[in-house]
């Protein structure tokens, strides 16, 4: 096969299929170490102090929180959001990658589509658990009741109920239809004999055959179609969530846009704090190279300049309208009490990822670690400062008033982080971290040992 | 197939078949109840019926009348005349009864004192009935007794020491009931008691000073409504002073534009601390408190010399204000007979220059008016002589608290702790009961029996409504029995009216008609006596040398004011009134320094900075308007027994009162301002103070008005110019209801807040809410200031659903809990409503409210009840109206518009087959203006007064530049300033 001299390639190391299996499956089959222990104990604590703090919510009310008359949504809603935009990166690896057939993605969707389906369920409480009466939760369900009422299909609320069902549902098809060709080599591998039948259930009885392959193929196809208008819709209908309304800095047909791309952009950075840790913690250097990380580095270059312009066309647009309340709230936004919202937003947003045009920088992996932790501490600012900043100096000055979470909020936060930890490792000692199937389909073109093997057959490579 | 029919085909079915699993010797009980049957049967029915019972909560307790009384229709209310009284707020009003419990007070609309709305604080005393703390038992030594012993050892005891020669004191508030007072009179004679009335604020000094010009110990009737020009000093007469919900009614007449023949009056307040009245004020001079009687006096000489009357001279208040001072003189003296100058201090030297000015400008007999005059106030620095000089043998202190607010606190405890007998009346725990050997528990004003004469020749009845909760007794019916009179205390009453009355009368020829039909009507207006007015211009003379030889004041000057709530500590025993926002301040729940923001800047304080004054240390507010050496504390707070521990609030500031010239004086100078270090959040409901340049309050003066009525609210008819949508909008068929709001008659009182508060059981959510912005009104009153903070104007705004027909949340809700009904409402369905709070973010007014706990008690979830005031216990409850859900936690609520009441009506128009008549039907809002500022009516009938008032050019709709289309109109304010 004829590969460009320059393409870096995607597998370093001397890696035969037999090398790939073995070092990707590595995790799953050894004794998980004190490291992971000790992590998976941390998690779940938080991750219970979490639930203990949603049910002291349910218990006590929303009046356990720091939201108030004038500022009704807070962390909560801010948290959502947030949890939501994280969920994007890995249904945009895997689908809208796919389909634009970037092979590196195959050493990382499957991890990043996990980090995605446990993000959106983070992000999916907390719809659920702001709600006043939880326990009537269901009448947002349009289901036929003797009392013959309906849901409101005004609402933009309830488009999220079925964005962010129909995203978790599809990105769980799809995450779990990538797998069952892997859970099929796991069975294989597995020596004890109750893994083994766990894993042939899992697996649906996978043979590998030529019918099985072509079916799994194109079921991916189908699924990539579908998943990838997906992550454009879902972002762009929470968006809606403040498009529609009447609030000023809320009240934008730039959303969407600016949503999705933020979106993207956040979920990029939480897949490579992950991913820096990761391939380090398991022994994956080989397959998570450094080139993965510039190209990745180099999508969030992309979003990260989009949100910037957003930020920047709304403060104009702010202006240009001539509208006096749209003004106030961003200059409110830029010089109120949450000013300091606002600038870490800006830095961390705006700024930081512009660093990334060097390429020293773009391909230096603590710093990535670094600048991805920054960005999704500004992603989730800036939707603190979208909530909490545009309710809380609306109108009409009377009701102006200060937000402040509370402990429950605080600790419910925390929660949804053990919550996605505890089930990320999980995941890592269950399922394989890397595409099995995926990587070693892209190993004949990408992979150092193959394309040097190709590459000598055309021509001597001086040594 | 019949049962004689029997077919059959083998043998075998003949044979009855044997279960093998039966032991041998026990044959098969065949039953078409089998025990599997009866099992199944039975655990279906438990589950069925464990399911259907933990469905519904079982009713309690309700059991049907055997006999229903007459008078009673269960679920329809009925309503009695009766009358309120409480210190300075008398109010004639309709007690509204539900299945026999009192609920709601409304507007009797025939009382010739009060034909328009009521106080807050009438609103609120529907809850003082409904106290858990009330006493319950007579108690000696907080003992439970029963009266007989009671009764028994307390006459022996007065017997003993009248025989003995020693004085007995009964102490009352000022008592405006005649008969009582013919009663206290007897008992008086009986035991040779001595009668004091008390008054915590008194207004002696008033009376003093009409005795000495005119003649006459009498305080005149004020009539504002017929003041073209009204100057105050230091007078509080909208909110506090004499009789608030009168004076309001009559304001509110002379600040109606409805016609361009409409004249405005002009009024001049000047004064110290912002006060309700000053902030209402066209043109507000800031003062020093100190400066008051040189500012009269003034005043006086500048008229006198006008008129060739004889000046002194007195030194001149300070030069930044008399410029100003002769504007007031020149308006004056243009409105001469039409004008109306008033003092707020208690000084009969003041009162004597005020008499002198009026008298200059020919308002007596004008504006000031000595037919009927007040009863009230008759307390005086001489009420407790008696208890502080001369130790008392025996003291009977019937509903007053001397012990917390006199200042000689120490002294009167010391007295009563010394007396023999110490005997105290009261409904509910205080300072000075608690100090007494026997507690008398008394019902309140909605369980009794009594008359009032507020006005002379106004006479009143007052009805009892509800059944004595409790073993109380009413404090006549004691006075009754301790002079062994077996007759009923009702029968005195009519027995009176029978003797004084029905003479004076000649509608009625029988007097239990006569009776029945005043009763009915709740008052009787007998014809007004004629007084001479005496004048003594000396009397003038020798008030201007006082004045001169004032001593000039040192250090700071602390003014003691009255909230319009709160009182003089009557209020904090009620957490509707504790929870409602001062007026001006915004600030709920607590009692603070109001120090001007030159002072906190140079003082370096912040609002809530505790600071040290004199004894007093309580926390500071910096006050936009407030004076530079005058700090104003409002009294009637530090209330501490009786009170649940959350509602112990506040400092009492009583203390600091002090007698000069034998007359009780509210302003103490000499003091310095230290810094604790200290600080104490309070709950302001409101933290921002200026609109930011938004037409949100639309205002013009008078002058402009009369060129141009829209002036001021130009955008209006551009707004409405632009209105245009691509959707289908709402068609009305029937009703559309709106309301329309005259911001120039709002005075801000907070009346609506505390009627809306009782129609529609809004909970009390206590301090720590209302600091963290969970506070539940339905409505509020917006504040805002408007040009330097050193003295700015004030303009208010009463902010409610507006009830749009394009409304923001309506579309928002994922339920659909909140949708627009066929007439024009915006309705919440609590039951389906999940708490998403989407509607109430996305309401550009922000008048939705959200239950954050379970406030209530009426949430599914046990133990996580969150009700500081203690108002969701049995008793407490009874205030609930029963037409009104109580929302459970996690709901959002807001203003209906009073649905139930529009139902009502509807319904009885219907009945009746009528057409709803305009103004028939009121939210409690409305009901409760003293002003007259809220309509109510159908915008479909072009004819009703709210239509008419919708198409004034000063109309418009607040935030109408987002097209929410609000059905809540504002008319602007218009001030007279030139």
């Amino acid at each position: 096969m004829q590969v460009s001299q320059v393409r870096e390639p995607l597998i370093n190391g001397e890696k035969s299929y037999e090398n790939i299996t073995a070092d990707v499956m590595a995790p799953v089959r050894a004794k998980p170490g004190k490291l992971w222990f000790f992590g998976f104990g941390i998690s779940a604590l938080v991750m219970l102090g979490g639930f203990a703090a949603i049910a002291y919510t349910i218990w006590f009310g929303i009046g356990t929180w720091g939201v108030n008359r004038t500022i009704g949504w807070g962390w909560g809603i801010t948290n959502f959001v947030w949890w939501v935009g994280i969920g994007h990166a890995g249904t945009f690896i895997s689908a809208i990658l796919l389909l634009f057939r970037q092979k590196w993605r195959t050493s990382i969707n499957r991890a990043a589509e996990a980090m995605t389906i446990f993000a959106v369920m983070c992000a999916g409480l907390f719809p659920l658990i702001h709600m006043g009466r939880l326990p009537l939760g269901f009448f947002i369900l349009p289901y036929p009741n003797t009392r013959e009422l309906w849901v409101n299909f005004n609402s933009p609320l309830l488009w999220d109920v079925f964005a962010i069902t129909a995203y978790l549902l599809v990105s769980l098809l799809f995450w779990y239809m990538g797998l069952i060709p892997d859970l099929g080599t796991i069975r294989d591998r597995m020596k004890t004999l109750w893994k083994k039948k766990v894993y042939n259930f899992l697996s649906f009885g996978w043979k590998g055959s030529a019918r099985h392959w072509h079916r799994h193929e194109s079921m991916s196809l189908v699924l990539a179609g579908l998943a990838a208008p997906l992550v454009l819709s879902v972002h762009t209908i929470v968006s809606f969530d403040f498009a529609t309304s009447v609030i000023p800095g809320w009240h934008t047909t730039i959303f969407p846009p600016y949503f999705v791309s933020g979106a993207v952009f956040s979920g990029f950075a939480m897949v490579l704090t992950l991913m820096i840790v990761t391939r380090r913690a398991l022994n994956l250097q080989e397959y998570i190279t450094v080139g993965h990380v510039e190209s990745m580095n180099k999508v969030i270059i992309a979003t990260g300049s989009i949100v910037g312009i957003a930020y920047i066309t709304e403060l104009f647009m702010a202006w240009y309208s001539g509208v006096e309340y749209e003004r106030y709230a961003f200059i409110n936004r830029a010089m109120g009490p949450y000013a300091w919202a606002y600038w870490i937003m800006m830095t961390c947003n705006v700024i930081s990822p512009q660093l990334l045009w060097i390429k020293k920088l773009r391909r230096n992996l603590t710093f990535t670690f670094i600048l991805s932790i920054f960005i999704n501490i500004g992603m989730w600012f800036e939707r603190f400062v979208i909530v909490v900043t545009s309710l809380h100096r609306d109108y009409l000055p009377s009701s102006w008033s200060m937000y402040k979470p509370t402990w429950v909020e605080v600790a419910i936060f925390m929660g949804t982080f053990g919550l996605f930890f505890t089930l990320f490792f999980l995941f890592i000692r269950v399922f394989p971290v890397i595409a099995l199937a995926e990587v070693k389909s892209v190993a004949k073109s990408s992979a150092r040992k193959f394309i040097r093997k190709s590459s000598k057959n055309q021509k001597p490579e001086k040594e | 197939m019949s049962e004689e029919n029997k077919y059959w085909h083998i043998l075998e079915e003949f044979e009855p078949i044997k279960d093998e699993r039966l032991p041998k010797g026990r044959e098969e009980v065949t039953s078409p109840t089998s025990r599997r049957n009866f099992l199944k049967v039975l655990g279906l029915g438990t589950a069925s019926a464990a399911f259907i019972a933990s469905c519904k909560r079982p009713a309690e307790k309700a059991i049907p009348y055997f006999i229903k009384p007459e008078e009673i229709t269960p679920g329809k209310a009925a309503y009695y005349a009766s009358s309120y009284f409480n210190q300075n707020e008398f109010c004639n009003v309709l007690v509204k009864v539900r299945d026999n419990r009192p609920i709601k007070l409304e507007t009797n609309p025939k009382s010739v004192v009060t034909p328009k709305g009521t106080s807050g604080r009438v609103q609120a005393s529907v809850l003082d009935v409904y106290n858990v703390n009330r006493y319950q038992h007579p108690q000696k030594s907080g003992e439970t007794i029963d009266w007989e012993t009671a009764d028994g050892e307390i006459v022996s005891q007065l017997r003993q020491l009248a025989n003995e020669g020693q004085p007995v004191l009964l102490l009352t508030p000022t008592i405006i009931s005649p008969t009582t007072k013919k009663l206290i009179g007897n008992f008086a004679e009986t035991f040779g008691a001595e009668w004091q009335q008390y008054d915590a604020i008194p207004m002696d000094g008033f009376r003093e000073a009409n005795q000495r010009t005119f003649g006459v110990n009498a305080l005149p009737e004020y009539r504002f409504d017929k003041a073209d020009c009204i100057v105050s000093v230091g007078c509080d007469f909208l909110g506090t002073w004499l009789s608030p919900v009168e004076f309001s009614g009559q304001y509110a007449k002379r600040r109606d534009l409805h016609n361009s023949d409409s004249q405005l009056n002009k009024h001049f307040q000047i004064e110290a601390g912002m006060s309700l009245t000053g902030s209402n004020a066209d043109v507000r001079i800031r003062a020093e408190r100190s400066d008051y009687g040189r500012i009269l006096a003034y005043l006086y000489n500048q008229l006198a010399a006008k008129k060739g009357a004889p000046a002194i001279a007195v030194p001149t208040p300070p030069q930044e204000i008399t410029p100003k001072l002769d504007e007031v003189l020149d308006d004056l003296t243009a409105n001469e007979g039409k004008s109306l100058v008033v003092c707020g201090d208690n000084n009969p030297d003041y009162q004597v220059i005020v008499n002198g000015i009026n008298q200059l400008l020919g308002n007596i007999e004008n504006t000031i008016q000595f037919e009927r005059t007040y009863n009230h106030f008759r307390g005086s620095e001489k009420s407790l002589e008696t208890l502080l000089s001369s130790s008392p043998g025996a003291v009977i202190i019937w509903d007053v608290n001397p012990v917390y607010n006199h200042p000689e606190s120490e002294k009167i405890k010391a007295a009563i702790e010394k007396a023999p007998l110490s005997v105290a009346i009261s409904a509910l725990p205080d300072e000075t009961t608690e100090l007494c050997q026997y507690v008398l528990p008394s019902p309140g004003y909605l369980e009794c029996w009594d008359d009032a004469e507020y006005k002379t020749g106004v006479v009143s009845i007052l009805q009892p409504t509800l059944h004595k909760l409790f073993d109380a007794r009413q404090a006549q019916e004691s006075l009754l029995a301790w002079m062994g009179n077996e007759s009923s205390w009702l029968d005195t009453i009519k027995n009176n009216w029978a003797s004084t009355y029905f003479p004076q009368q000649n509608e009625q020829s029988d007097t239990e008609r006569f009776w029945v039909e005043t009763l009915k009507k709740g008052e009787l207006v007998l014809d007004a006596p004629s007084v001479t007015i005496a004048s003594n211009p000396d009397e003038i003379g020798n008030s201007l040398n006082n004045i001169n030889t004032e001593n000039q004041a040192e250090g700071f000057t602390i003014e003691l004011v009255e909230n319009v709530n709160i009182g003089t500590g009557h209020g904090p025993l009620n957490p509707w009134l504790q929870e409602v926002p001062d007026p001006v301040t915004r600030i709920a729940w607590d009692n603070y320094a109001s120090i001007s923001p030159a002072v906190a800047r140079q003082e370096g304080i912040k609002n809530g900075d505790v600071i040290q004054l004199g004894n007093l240390t309580i926390p500071a507010f910096v006050q936009p308007g407030q004076a530079d050496k005058t700090i104003s504390i409002a009294v009637g707070y530090g209330r501490v027994n009786g009170i649940p521990e959350e509602l112990i609030t506040g400092v009492n500031a009583f203390p600091l009162a002090k007698a000069e010239n034998g007359f009780r004086q509210f302003a103490v100078s000499g003091f310095s301002i230290t810094k604790t270090g200290g600080f104490e959040q309070m709950a302001l409901v409101q933290g921002h103070q200026s609109m930011e340049g938004r037409p949100i309050v639309r205002e013009s003066t008078y002058d402009k008005w009369k060129e141009d009525p829209a002036s001021g609210n130009e955008m209006h008819e551009e707004i409405k110019h632009h209105h245009t949508t691509l959707y289908k909008e709402h068609e009305y068929k029937g009703h559309k209801w709106g309301m329309a709001i005259d911001l120039n008659k709002c005075t801000g009182c907070s009346a609506c807040v505390l009627a809306c508060n009782t129609e529609n059981n809004i909970p009390v959510v206590g301090k720590k809410e209302v600091r963290r912005a969970h506070e539940m009104h339905w409505i509020r009153i917006d504040r805002y200031y408007n040009g330097d903070e050193e003295n700015p104007e004030v303009v208010r705004q009463p902010v409610m659903c507006q009830h749009c027909d394009n409304a923001p949340c309506e579309n928002v809700c994922p339920v659909a809990a909140t949708n627009h009904s066929s007439e024009g409402l915006n309705q919440m369905a609590y039951n389906r409503c999940i708490g998403t709070r989407y509607c109430n973010n996305n309401c550009p007014y922000k008048v939705r409210r959200f239950n954050w706990m379970d406030y209530t008690g009426a949430d599914a979830i046990p133990n996580n009840r969150y009700d500081p005031a203690n108002l969701t216990m049995d008793l407490s409850r009874m205030r609930h109206n029963p037409d009104v859900t109580v929302r459970a936690k996690g709901v959002i609520e807001k203003c209906s518009f009073c649905v139930q009441r529009i139902q009502e009506k509807k319904l009885t128009a219907k009945n009746e087959g009528r057409q709803l008549e305009d103004g028939e039907l009121q939210p409690a809002c409305q009901q409760a203006c003293p002003s007259d500022a809220i309509v109510f009516g159908d915008m479909n009938d072009p004819n009703s007064k709210v239509s008419k008032m919708m198409k004034d050019p000063r109309n418009y709709h607040l935030l109408e530049e987002l097209h929410t289309l609000p059905s809540v109109g504002y008319l602007s304010k218009i001030r007279n300033k030139s």
